[in-house]
């Protein structure tokens, strides 16, 4: 059974999966450590992608794919047209930086999918990367987690843009289902409702 | 203060089902150690040495007396019959069952209270001064501002899961009693050239390993922008605060590493867009939130009373006390008042579910049944007529609550340390008791003065030893237990941060450590001068050379 959850007009369900996401293959070089470096601060301890590795991606021909961002930049004559049939998603890692997206496509919006990968729960960049893409670059279209998306994690999720969600494989994604609504009138506003509570409701003088 | 409307009563009440739900699935396997941790420490609940420790959130150190009464309930029914004030204004229970931690927090809302957000790594419970509203020295009461932040960062989803804790204070006084320049984001409300009111922050402050004094990242901020404010300083931390060191997550890192000016571009270019959202502070809703706040229904007294006078004239005991314990008030008659949770010999901060029942009845009967709770881990009756204080006295004498002590060398600043948290190099407790029973005459602490002496059992800095006037470090040197001593830290608006004086002394030592200490300030002093004056003129090296000396006799 499908494990990916999807929201379609607020109303969540189990789906099946029609996108192929693309790995890249794995690499011998070891992770760059960056401790204590200022300018590749982020970088730090995360692993960076290689030429090798990027020329080395299988990209099938046909279908449709999510594709790693490095990929997806450095390749991107091979599926131009690809592209203009929505048959091309991204994916990217949650250190890796947005704005190489966004400067490399310009209309986010030809993308039919956006996906982020979070390699541990804990990770909460993946939020603002949500709320970035919705509300500094405008993507409309689906937006999806996956990696180590679990149940308790879904609320905000939800809340930071995110449409659908790839849980876990030994996780039941049909009981994480009800934890998309743990809580239903918010104080703040996010991606999902932008007002606040005190611009929602007349909470009384 | 804040009452709950429906919506502050319904969230809470999702989240105990919630956690309700989270705990059911740990015991029955489907949630592994890993993923419930940042589950239940974001619900206050450490597991700790001998049992788990959970930690209840007292919003800027506001406590109703029916709220403390059921704090009194809970402790009895689930705990050994006491809790532990923290160095956050929170109440820490040491005993509970992680079963019983639903019903903790089922019992907790009815009393519109919980334990949301009170640990892990998230925006923790906000912090302010103890006499807030009440202080002769308040420019702005920034309860309502605090209040809306705790509304806003109640579940905010975008940063549920920061690199590590997030600490945020406020204050608006002109001397500084909510240590804003040690949290991650301090606020300091002023009314600026135009009386209007607004905010002075202050970034990359904190304790802990790496002891750093925030800078401001702005001088002047509308008070309408606080939240997009903050929510700008904070996406900047989430996306590039480290996360693969816990020692080096905190914002100060980052604030440092990149450089104050860097930072603050970064957060400007990041507020451009949120400035003006929908998330900024509307005039309706500060009105509505600040009328819980409003000024308490005053009686119309006079500035003095007869029968007080006479009682400090005629009772040298009482005297003694409204010495230490009694605070000057906005309201001509009134005071605000110290209950002391550091009686000599006991845990400071501790207090019994009896003690918590007593000091609920003395709020409603002197003081509008409000209370509040202070980073230095003691009580305050914030609103006591002049006339009410001699009866008030009495009655937390026989409660064990009026040691005469407050901002003495006894009123110790100390977290739980190893007795209790599994994070703890050392024991703390057990100095802060010899210290206070070394120093049990009340002439000679009177003599000594105005002093803050703050234990902490690790690096963590719960017990906030970088900025006691004499700090007290618990150490780990092969196994063994010792205790390294700074002179010279500050809070207030001329915040320090202390400096080691030397090796570390075991725990024996320590009374006697500090005995030195204070020797060498009573010799020293100048008339006027409080032992942290003595040290910031004459540097550490008096009292490193009087603590060193070996087989001196002391003249």
């Amino acid at each position: 059974m499908s494990n990916l959850i999807k929201l379609n007009n607020g109303v969540a369900s189990l789906v099946e999966d029609d996108w192929t996401l693309i790995q890249l293959p794995a690499t011998q070089v070891e992770e760059r450590k960056q401790a204590g470096k200022v300018v590749l601060f982020k970088l730090t301890g995360e692993a960076t992608v290689t030429d090798a590795q990027i020329a080395d991606t299988v990209i099938p021909a046909t279908g449709k794919i999510i594709l790693p961002l490095s990929v997806f930049i450095a390749r991107s004559d091979e599926f131009k047209n690809r592209i203009a049939q929505g048959e091309i998603g991204v994916w990217l890692a949650t250190h890796e930086i947005l704005e190489n997206l966004t400067q490399h496509q310009a209309d986010l919006n030809t993308l039919p999918i956006i996906a982020i990968f979070v390699e541990r729960f804990a990770d909460g960049r993946i939020f603002s990367l949500g709320n970035l893409l919705r509300t500094r670059f405008g993507f409309k279209n689906e937006l999806r987690a996956f990696g180590d998306v679990l149940r308790d994690q879904l609320y905000f999720l939800k809340r930071s843009g995110f449409t659908s969600y790839l849980v876990r494989a030994d996780r039941s994604a049909q009981e994480a289902i009800a934890s998309l609504n743990d809580f239903t009138k918010p104080y703040q506003g996010a991606v999902d409702e932008p007002r606040p509570v005190f611009k929602r409701y007349n909470r009384g003088a | 203060m804040y009452k709950y409307d429906e919506i502050d009563q319904q969230i809470v009440d999702e989240r105990v089902t919630q956690y309700r739900d989270q705990t059911r699935r740990y015991l029955a396997g489907e949630l592994s150690e890993d993923e419930f941790r940042p589950l239940r420490l974001q619900n206050g609940l450490y597991i700790q040495r001998q049992a788990p420790m959970l930690r209840i959130a007292v919003p800027y150190g506001m406590l109703s007396s029916k709220q403390l009464r059921k704090l009194g309930d809970i402790s009895k029914k689930y705990d050994k019959g006491y809790g532990h004030f923290s160095t956050r204004q929170n109440l820490q229970l040491n005993w509970p069952k992680l079963e019983d931690v639903p019903e903790i927090l089922a019992d907790l809302a009815t009393v519109e209270m919980h334990a949301i957000q009170t640990s892990g790594n998230c925006i923790r419970n906000i912090t302010t001064d103890q006499f807030v509203g009440v202080a002769p020295d308040e420019v702005i009461d920034p309860r309502a501002i605090a209040e809306i932040m705790r509304q806003w960062s109640t579940f905010h989803p975008e940063f549920a899961l920061l690199p590590r804790k997030f600490k945020i204070a406020v204050s608006g006084t002109k001397n500084d009693r909510a240590l804003v320049q040690a949290h991650d984001i301090g606020l300091e409300f002023y009314r600026d050239s135009n009386n209007q009111v607004a905010i002075k922050v202050w970034v990359g402050g904190g304790l802990g390993r790496t002891p750093i004094l925030g800078t401001v990242i702005r001088e002047h901020l509308e008070w309408q922008h606080a939240l997009t404010y903050c929510e700008a300083v904070i996406r900047v931390y989430n996306l590039h605060g480290r996360r693969d060191n816990i020692y080096k997550a905190r914002i100060k890192i980052l604030v440092k590493a990149l450089g104050i000016d860097e930072f603050r571009q970064q957060v400007e270019a990041e507020w451009a867009h949120l400035k003006d959202t929908d998330n900024t502070i509307t005039e309706a809703e500060l009105a509505r939130v600040a009328q819980h706040f409003d000024a308490m229904p005053y009686e119309n007294v006079p500035a003095h009373d007869a029968s007080f006078d006479a009682a400090i004239a005629s009772n040298p005991a009482f005297a003694a006390w409204v010495k230490r314990c009694v605070h000057a008030h906005k309201q001509a008659g009134y005071r605000a008042v110290t209950l002391s949770l550091k009686p000599h010999g006991q845990a400071p901060g501790d207090i019994s579910s009896e003690q918590m029942w007593a000091v609920a009845d003395l709020a409603d009967e002197y003081s509008f049944g409000e209370l509040r709770s202070s980073h230095e881990q003691n009580l305050i009756l914030a609103d006591v007529k002049l006339s009410d204080l001699f009866a008030l006295w009495e009655k937390a004498r026989a409660n064990g609550l009026a040691s005469p002590n407050i901002g003495l060398l006894t009123d110790i600043i100390c977290c739980p340390g190893g007795d209790f948290c599994s994070l703890a190099n050392a024991k703390s407790i057990p100095i802060a008791k010899a210290i206070q029973m070394q120093f049990d005459n009340l002439d000679y602490l009177h003599d000594i003065g105005d002093i803050e002496l703050n234990i902490s059992g690790c690096m963590n800095a719960c017990g906030h030893h970088h900025v006691g006037h004499i700090g007290i470090l618990g150490v780990d040197k092969d196994g063994s237990e010792w205790y390294q001593v700074t002179i010279g830290g500050k809070q207030g608006n001329d915040a320090s941060i202390g400096t080691v004086i030397g090796p570390s002394f075991s725990a024996d030592e320590m009374p006697s450590v500090v005995q030195k200490l204070i020797e060498v300030y009573i010799q020293e002093r100048t008339p006027e001068e409080r032992f942290i004056d003595t040290v910031r003129r004459l540097g550490v090296a008096p009292f490193k050379a009087h603590v060193y000396a070996k087989n001196e006799v002391v003249a």
